[in-house]
């Protein structure tokens, strides 16, 4: 069994600018990390592997700039096999749309996989609409929000999925791609041998040509969508701060304030 | 190329939850009337049901102008390649310019593969929608990077111009039971209800009746709450409200409460008209899942705790103290 997990690199610190000219992010001289939704991906696909034994190869893609290699590396510590970054300046300034047609023209070219992890989203652009998109594009079926991996055959996987209310459980015919949520494992730290691994692995680099996507499909000219405003929201409220010297008047004023605010 | 000028009107994506039609689609109507009214349009409802007939008249009272219905067995449960098939067949015979649906898990999951279908651009998660009358374009306004920054996006060449909106962005309009509109029952063969998927189960989640996303009222506990058994009091309370309960990643780590009550980066984002942070220390990552709240209440102990920066009213004390006595006078003044 083949599986591909899709990684993205984000920005580490929580402090992040834009181009406002663009509106795309600046990336550069910032410190990143691999998406921590995307962790639970990568190890839901070497829990797969450790339990369906050496017959499962795991390949990390990832679309970004060339620093993303280390988010990729960091996958292959935890257990994965090989990787590869897409990378180009072409890509630049995708939306989701052209971005998981990148994806997905590069998982065709790398080979058939029989299922492909993401995460639940990105924790920088926040949309989680890129799995799904590549599935569409892959003309493969998406399970989203899985919380629980139930049983895998050669040919069908039945999972749970979190939703609002509860659980809910559905088989799918594979290939198939699955997006997971927080709930469905605990993340590894890697080990030692997984680091050394990792820094003796060389992640193979696609480009525009090497994928053989057309420019008019890929970055901001493949992009339906524009960004034409960027804005900073001010997110502090400088509301009633107040001391709980003795709770019950405490409590009455809070009373008052929810009253005025027509709360209660 | 194609044409833009034979798109018309505003569609909205309605959901079916235990065979009723969900409140979110009358929400959704709300979000989508403004915007028909700016471009002079039709609004519409898309319902997809098993059996779904008695509700479609209250579509048309919370707002829709046209109402497309489509009834089917296999439509009973949430299959993702049939209701995108079907969302195709129905966008490419009718033609709308924008489709609105609501960024529920339901929502988020059919409206990139239809996007992708139709080749067109969708912007998740808005908090905002309007119209450019200039251009007669959708103005997209979203949060990312936990909110630290705002988008606005248009699509100008693609169509319809697909969005999600956040629950709870908008509260339904009244509804007026004079209102008339069209119901266009729609058919399609069996081959369209071919699917991949098998749904199995639902087992649902003893902790919640209401689903965060869609309460107006959160009573959330962090690590200021010291003990899962604790929570019991923040139930309390939020069933006085009639709302949810939230938690903190530290609580859910702790295993205090189900990540399904997660807010934030790594849990759900969450807009209700009322928050109340108890004992939660209001780390970025945590304010990034509550920040558009309408008013937020906290209680914490540390004065210096980031989460009474982003607080309409913010009491320094002991969550486990204070708690208590509230739930007290709210359900002395109730009686």
């Amino acid at each position: 069994m083949r599986i591909a997990v899709l990684i993205k690199q984000v920005p580490a610190t929580d402090k992040v600018k834009m181009d406002e000219k663009t509106g795309t992010m600046i990336r550069s001289e910032m410190e990143s990390e691999l998406n921590p939704l995307d962790m639970y991906a990568v190890e839901e696909a070497v829990r797969i592997k450790e339990r369906l034994g050496k017959k499962v190869y795991i390949t990390v893609i990832s679309m970004g700039p060339s620093q993303a290699v280390e988010a990729i590396k960091d996958a292959i510590s935890m257990g994965c096999d090989d990787g590869y970054l897409l990378s180009d300046r072409q890509f630049a300034g995708a939306d989701t749309f052209a971005t998981a047609y990148t994806l997905s023209a590069a998982i065709r070219k790398i080979r058939r996989f029989e299922l492909v992890f993401t995460g639940e989203r990105a924790t920088d652009g926040e949309t989680g609409q890129v799995g799904p998109s590549v599935a569409a594009q892959l003309d493969i079926p998406v399970v989203t929000y899985v919380s629980c991996v139930e049983k895998i055959t050669d040919d069908t996987i039945r999972v749970q999925r979190l939703i609002e209310g509860g659980h809910e459980t559905i088989e799918v015919s594979l290939p198939a791609l699955l997006s997971v949520v927080k709930e469905i494992n605990e993340p590894r730290i890697p080990n030692l041998a997984g680091k050394m691994k990792a820094k003796s692995t060389t992640v193979l680099t696609l480009t525009a040509d090497q994928i053989g996507v057309s420019l008019d499909k890929t970055g901001l000219s493949g992009s339906p969508t524009r960004v034409v405003k960027m804005f900073y929201p001010k997110l502090s409220r400088d509301g009633r701060i107040v001391k709980a010297r003795d709770v019950d008047t405490v409590v009455d004023e809070l009373i008052e304030f929810m009253r005025k605010r027509k709360l209660i | 190329m194609l044409d833009i000028t034979e798109y018309k009107g505003v569609w909205t994506l309605g959901e079916v939850r235990d065979e009723k039609i969900s409140p979110i689609s009358y929400e959704l109507l709300a979000w989508g009337r403004k915007l028909a009214n700016a471009l002079n349009v039709d609004l519409a409802s898309v319902i997809m049901g098993k059996d779904v007939k008695n509700e479609l008249n209250k579509l048309v009272h919370f707002g829709a102008d046209v109402v497309y219905v489509v009834e089917h067995p296999k439509l009973e449960h949430f299959l993702p390649d049939v209701h995108a098939r079907i969302l195709e067949a129905l966008v490419k015979e009718f033609r709308p310019e924008i489709f609105i649906a609501s960024a529920t898990t339901y929502g988020r999951t059919v409206m990139p593969i239809l996007s992708a279908k139709l080749k067109t651009g969708l912007t998740a998660d808005c908090t905002e929608l309007n119209v450019d009358t200039q251009e007669k374009l959708l103005l997209q306004t979203r949060p990312a990077i936990g909110g630290n920054v705002m988008a606005t996006i248009k699509t100008p060449l693609h169509r319809p111009q697909m969005a999600t909106v956040r629950p709870k962005g908008k509260k339904p309009m009244k509804p007026n039971m004079t209102r008339t509109g069209k119901i266009i029952f729609k058919e399609y063969s069996e081959k369209m209800y071919e699917s991949k998927y098998k749904w199995l189960s639902f087992e649902r989640d003893k902790t919640s009746d209401l689903p965060i996303q869609e309460a107006d009222v959160i009573i959330a506990g962090g690590k200021g709450i010291k003990d899962g058994k604790n929570f019991s009091m923040l139930y309390d309370l939020a069933n006085i409200f009639g709302g949810s309960v939230g938690a903190s990643r530290s609580a859910v780590d702790m295993g205090w409460i189900p990540y399904s009550h997660q807010v934030g980066l790594s849990g759900k984002t969450v807009s209700p008209r009322l928050y109340i942070a108890a004992g939660i220390s209001g780390a970025v990552q945590h304010v990034a899942g509550m920040s558009s709240s309408e008013t937020v209440v906290a209680i914490n102990t540390d004065p210096d705790a980031p989460i009474f920066k982003v607080a309409d009213f913010g009491i320094v004390g002991n969550a486990l103290e204070i708690l208590p006595v509230l739930l007290k006078k709210l359900s002395e003044s109730k009686e």
